[in-house]
């Protein structure tokens, strides 16, 4: 089926399986930022925004983008760049392969929440799994960076 | 030091945190075949017929194969040194499958669709044999999960197939049951721990493709990029040198890519088809067809004077190796080596037991290894000990726990899988970790408990823990540090950076020797062509061994340069001070730059690349040590309980990046509370696994353990670099013995099976009630 | 879930019609679509149907069946309505990028046993209207599904002034639930609803009688009613719990969410 996504600002167009979804499309087409982890919607590292929320692209089919924009960690490049530094300066970058979604995850949250305390944040950012830091190092990057003007 | 001992920041996280491509799924060949594994749906059967016609007439399916298409060659699939303390017992594919998830078929096709469309078109008839689903069944059980006659050991470790045996292991130091006898209080229980799952955010991922020089280039998320070479190499029979592995990026590997997975596939697809090929794990298959942790019973005897002098310790141990028996011995080894020594005035130590095949999902290596489930049982013991002897536990842990400038028999008895080696404690700050932990926590307002309200009571726990640096005499890492025009480094290591940062912090050792920057050394790991042998990411290893390797590659560049720089400026080496950045002769205004030595020495005189290669064997294993200390509040109406507060000390002599070390250990303490409150392994009667996906099987989310406190002992380990001692394993061991001391003062009953869930905590106040 | 062909119908009718076809079936969110082992001929999209708008008025709350869990969540008036109750039960629903996908209509045409969301829902008396069949209660709906194939159009709550009350036991944040309680109070009146037994959620019919003839309520009036709560509704065990331990678990929960919205502004 002919798919027309706004990618980071560009219109793409692909043919998808009705069945397909926008993790695999994405992947095929070289957004290698988009991981895959699980098979059931369980560990976030798939998250792109759409329309500029948070979505698990493994649990969206293709077809349902049609018409709408999705946005990769390419796109937000200067704010995981302060992203990324806090997580350094914490050394919560670790393996690093849940980090593209849950940067998305992230930006996305502060777009949308203010002033949360560190149980709004946990709650938002829970879907978002990691088996490297514990979280607790993680937690105080996203906390600076949420103060980050 | 300007390097050594800062927070320098990760050299790759912007990188990766921006999604630049890095992993080996990322890395495949975009036109690479998809390659795709039938497994089989029988914990225990026989192949009678297999029929691949369909599946190989359907359009798009280049390749199909089955054990028909392999030599019977057995290997393990371990990841070890060779020879390896593990049984030759896994063929590529067999006509016999020994587990619910064991490769049956491999298919290889243009798309995943078509592979996985191929799948269900092999037809397969199986001879259903007896399966053994519980260990402690499988000792001489009349199922015999492995009697071909081709697998061996590759030197004595126990292997009696025939009995249901992977490895054995007997060792007695002085007369326990003579102490025994002599001791005024004894305390035994039994013990159980459960199969947890690495649960690396990356599945297991391998692609294959020719070279135009027609030689097999391998990718694979690995953590032994060299063990993987051979072994691929052995079961395949493809000469070494035909062969290259390459490591890229990992996502996360805590010992279960330290294995071979998807590699033998990918290899014998291309040999194959000649075309690039792929193989990504789903989570299903990490869950059910990779490793796990060994499931163990531990069954502990302590006895002790009434003073609370702790005279004999005894340790039997069955570990469920699963259906293949990839590090049986080393495993169940270590759940005697790194618990025993931590109480080293006993008169008498045994420990001793069996790991046995059966038709689950096989054991392997897993952070902690041997090590937590040893802990779990020796330091629930303890407390249930003082318990009896009515002792405080702290004070009878610090009578009779090791100090420094001490040593345990046990070290020179007990190696991984072989003799131990003989070592003093140069560095143990585990009376001072102890003292600061109960600071910290607040133990003596706390302990033991405190009723908060009606249904709430609060409490604490704690425990002690050691591991080691590497395995003596035979972990080995490397280093190459070469030096680039402008004067800036590239350091090359086999150590392979599966996450926890190896990279930043080789680069933070080279930088310290060679008195410059972390952004002046450019790090490359891993790659079977072009780094130097690393015998891997395991065993606690890369900071004491491989970093050792660097530091004195490292020195050894450094004389180097002061060498050529004395011999540009006409002077002795003696005479050259060098800062990192300028070469200065001595007492004169006389100097040059490392830019300008570096320049003349690709473009001007005396022209010559300087490479300084090194490489380091530890000669003994200092162990990290650590005390851990838990505040949890019950719900005694539900048996829920929270993790109030975790409190780490840890002794790993310098911290090379104190920020990546305390994350170390931060991270292995949320993963090891996984294995002691949440993560439940569950199978059905027949065989299959039931919490075979993230749905069913719970790691802790960011909400479930907020506090954890992690504070380093000064300390200074001579024989490693800049002071350092391993730090990537401690953290998991002391988190179950924590939970279970913590809610045995709770609620008065010790639960002595892992995980300790909300329904076992109900369960045994219930239970205790009646 | 293997789907043939996919269409997103602009047409309510056509989307009835194509939905008569063999092995049709209607795509909501889609999140959870993967796990389901079976094959749809005819995959149809809700999402041309304008049914995923939250609208308000004095009586009501019209929940199209294509809003999200997200949507409700963060609604100013139907997140915040009786004590938040709603918002309480999605923010234990996997994290925020699910939520997104997630819709009311899929949660409640599902009849999942493990959801969070269904059994607030019962207890603030959710009616479901349906394209053919029209309104239907919620509670009926869990007890026995249409026998035609239909689509549910709209969740309507009709407003109410009270409190309420929303608590679940986990293993951890992003599970399911091994068992949740909720419960209401309109005036004197209680509706009292368990879910994750671990089948779908049911009302606690006779504890809600029970506490609607006691006047005034006491200590032991409430524990009373969970005893009943616990003899008249029937639990099962799975691999997030045993009979016996949910069985405990809905005594406990709803002794403590009784005394929750009974006793007024004590803690």
């Amino acid at each position: 089926m002919k798919t027309q996504i706004k990618i980071n600002g560009k219109i793409r167009t692909f043919e998808v399986e009705p069945d397909e979804y926008l993790v695999d499309t994405l992947r095929k087409h070289h957004y290698y930022s988009v991981k895959k982890g699980c098979d059931t919607s369980s560990c976030g590292v798939c998250t792109v925004l759409l329309d500029g929320k948070p979505i698990a692209s493994c649990s969206y089919l293709s077809v349902k983008a049609n018409g709408h924009a999705v946005t990769t960690v390419e796109a937000i490049e200067e704010e995981a760049t302060i992203l990324a530094k806090l997580f350094g300066k914490e050394g919560a970058d670790q393996c690093g392969f849940c980090n593209p979604g849950l940067a998305l995850t992230v930006y996305a949250m502060k777009k949308e929440l203010n002033n949360p305390t560190d149980e709004d944040i946990r709650t938002y950012l829970v879907g978002n799994l990691c088996r490297c830091s514990g979280y607790v190092s993680q937690h105080r990057a996203i906390k600076a960076y949420m103060e980050v003007i | 030091m300007k390097c050594v001992n800062h927070n320098t920041g990760s050299i790759d996280g912007k990188g990766l945190m921006l999604g630049r491509p890095a992993y080996t799924n990322d890395l495949a060949d975009p036109n690479a075949l998809t390659v795709k594994v039938l497994r089989s749906p029988h914990p225990h059967a026989k192949i009678l017929n297999i029929d691949t016609q369909k599946a190989l007439s359907l359009e798009g399916v280049e390749c199909v194969l089955t054990y028909k298409d392999f030599k019977r060659i057995p290997v393990t699939r371990a990841g070890q040194g060779y020879p390896e303390p593990s049984p030759h017992d896994k063929f590529v594919l067999d006509s016999v499958v020994r587990y619910v998830g064991d490769d049956v078929a491999v298919v290889a096709a243009e798309t995943e669709a078509i592979a996985t469309r191929a799948l269900e078109l092999i037809r397969v008839d199986y001879e259903i044999l007896e399966p053994v689903l519980d260990f402690e069944k499988a000792y001489e059980n009349e199922s015999i999960i492995h009697p071909e006659p081709e697998i061996h050991e590759m030197f004595p470790i126990g292997f009696e197939p025939e009995k249901n045996v992977a490895a054995a292991y007997h060792m007695e130091i002085g007369s326990v049951e003579a102490v025994m006898d002599q001791c005024d209080v004894t305390a035994t229980s039994s013990y159980y721990t459960q199969a947890q799952a690495h649960v690396m955010m990356e599945p297991h991922t391998a692609n294959a493709r020719l070279d135009f020089q027609d030689r097999l280039v391998i990718y694979s998320s690995t953590q032994t990029p060299f063990h993987a070479r051979r072994i691929v190499s052995q079961a395949l029979e493809i000469p070494m040198s035909k062969i290259r592995v390459i490591k890229p990026r990992i996502g996360g590997g805590f010992g279960g890519k330290q294995c071979l997975h998807g590699e033998f596939f990918v290899a014998a697809v291309t040999m194959k088809t000649k075309k690039p090929c792929k193989l990504v794990y789903t989570r299903k298959e990490v869950f059910e067809s990779s490793y796990s942790r060994h499931p163990m019973r531990i069954d502990v005897t302590l006895g002790s004077t009434k003073e609370g002098e702790l005279k004999a310790l005894d340790v039997h141990v069955l570990s469920d190796t699963g259906a293949y028996g990839e590090h049986a011995l080393t495993v169940f080894m270590v759940a005697g080596a790194k618990t025993l020594p931590l109480y080293n005035k006993v008169e008498a130590v045994r420990f001793g037991g069996r790991v046995v095949y059966t038709n689950h999902t096989p054991g392997g290596a897993f952070r902690g290894y041997g090590a937590i489930q040893g802990n779990f049982a020796v330091e629930s013991a303890v407390d249930q000990l003082c318990e009896k002897l009515g002792v405080d536990p702290i004070e009878f842990r610090k009578t009779n726990m090791i100090a420094e400038g001490e040593t345990s028999p046990v070290f020179a008895k007990m190696g991984e899988g072989t003799e131990g080696t003989a070592m003093n404690m140069d560095s143990c700050k585990l009376d001072y970790c102890v003292d600061r932990g109960m600071e910290l926590i607040g133990w003596k307002d706390k302990y033991p408990r405190k009723s908060i309200s009606k249904t709430k009571v609060r409490s604490v726990g704690m425990c002690l823990a050691m591991q080691g640096s590497g395995i003596p005499y035979i972990d080995m890492g490397s280093a190459i540090i070469k030096l680039n025009d402008t004067g800036f480094y590239n350091l090359m290591v086999g150590a392979t950076d599966i996450g926890q940062g190896s990279d930043t912090i080789l680069a933070q050792i080279a930088a310290e020797s060679l008195k410059t920057t972390v952004d002046k050394v450019i790090v490359y790991s891993s790659d079977s062509d072009l780094t130097p042998f690393d015998t891997g990411a395991y065993a606690s290893s890369t900071t004491y061994v491989s970093g050792n390797a660097v530091k004195k590659a490292a020195d050894q560049m450094l004389e180097m340069i002061v060498e050529e720089g004395a011999k540009a400026l006409g002077v002795r080496p003696e005479d050259i001070h060098f800062d990192g950045v300028i070469l200065k002769v001595n007492d004169t205004d006389t100097s040059m730059t490392l830019e300008s030595l570096s320049n003349r020495l690709f473009y001007n005189e005396d022209q010559k690349q300087l490479v300084a290669a090194n490489s380091y064997v530890g000669t003994k294993s200092p162990p990290p040590f650590m005390a851990g200390f838990a505040e949890v509040e019950v719900d005694i109406e539900t048996g829920e309980f929270k993790v109030l507060d975790y409190v780490a000390v840890v002794d790993c002599g310098t911290t090379i990046n104190p920020s990546l070390a305390k994350v170390q250990v931060e991270g292995g303490i949320l993963q090891g509370l996984g294995m002691a409150m949440f993560e439940e392994v569950i199978y059905n009667k027949n065989g299959s696994l039931i919490t075979n996906n993230l749905m069913n099987y719970k790691i802790p989310t960011r909400k479930e353990v907020t506090n954890i406190h992690v504070e380093f002992a000064d300390s200074y380990e001579a024989s490693g670099p800049y002071g350092a001692k391993s730090v990537g394993e401690i953290g998991i061991d002391t988190p179950p013995a924590v939970i279970a001391n913590a809610i045995y003062n709770a609620i008065g009953v010790r639960i002595n099976s892992l995980p300790i869930t909300s329904e076992k905590v109900w369960a045994a106040i219930h239970n205790k009630e009646k | 879930m293997k789907i043939k062909t996919y269409t997103m119908p602009t047409d309510l009718e056509e989307a009835y019609q194509l939905l008569q076809e063999k092995d049709a079936g209607i795509i909501a969110g889609g999140a959870w679509l993967k796990l389901l082992p079976k094959t749809l001929t005819q995959g149809i999209d809700l999402s041309g149907l304008k049914l995923d708008t939250i609208n308000e008025t004095e009586e009501n709350y019209t929940i199209g069946s294509m809003v999200t869990l997200r949507q409700i969540e963060t609604h100013t008036s139907l997140g915040t309505y009786m004590d938040g109750v709603l918002q309480e039960a999605i923010s234990h629903i996997m994290g925020v990028p699910i939520r997104n996908i997630a819709t009311i209509g899929g949660t409640v045409a599902g009849r999942f046993g493990f959801s969070d969301l269904l059994t607030p829902l019962l207890a603030l008396k959710a009616n479901l209207v349906f394209y053919k069949k029209g309104q239907v209660t919620l509670e009926s709906y869990l007890k026995e599904a249409l026998k035609e194939k239909d689509i549910l159009l709209q969740i309507i709550i009709k407003k109410e002034y009270g409190k309420a009350h929303y608590t679940t036991v986990k293993k951890t944040a992003n599970d399911f639930p091994i068992l949740n309680v909720s419960i209401t109070k309109i005036g004197t009146h209680f509706r009292v609803a368990v879910g994750a037994r671990p089948s779908a959620a049911v009302l606690a019919t006779k504890t809600m009688a029970y506490l609607n003839e006691n006047k005034t309520l006491s200590d032991d009036i409430i524990e009373k009613a969970a005893k009943i709560a616990v003899e008249e509704i029937s639990f099962g065990s799975n691999a997030r719990g045993s009979k016996a331990y949910r069985t405990q678990l809905c005594k406990v929960l709803v002794e403590r969410g009784i005394k929750e919205v009974a006793y007024e502004n004590t803690n």
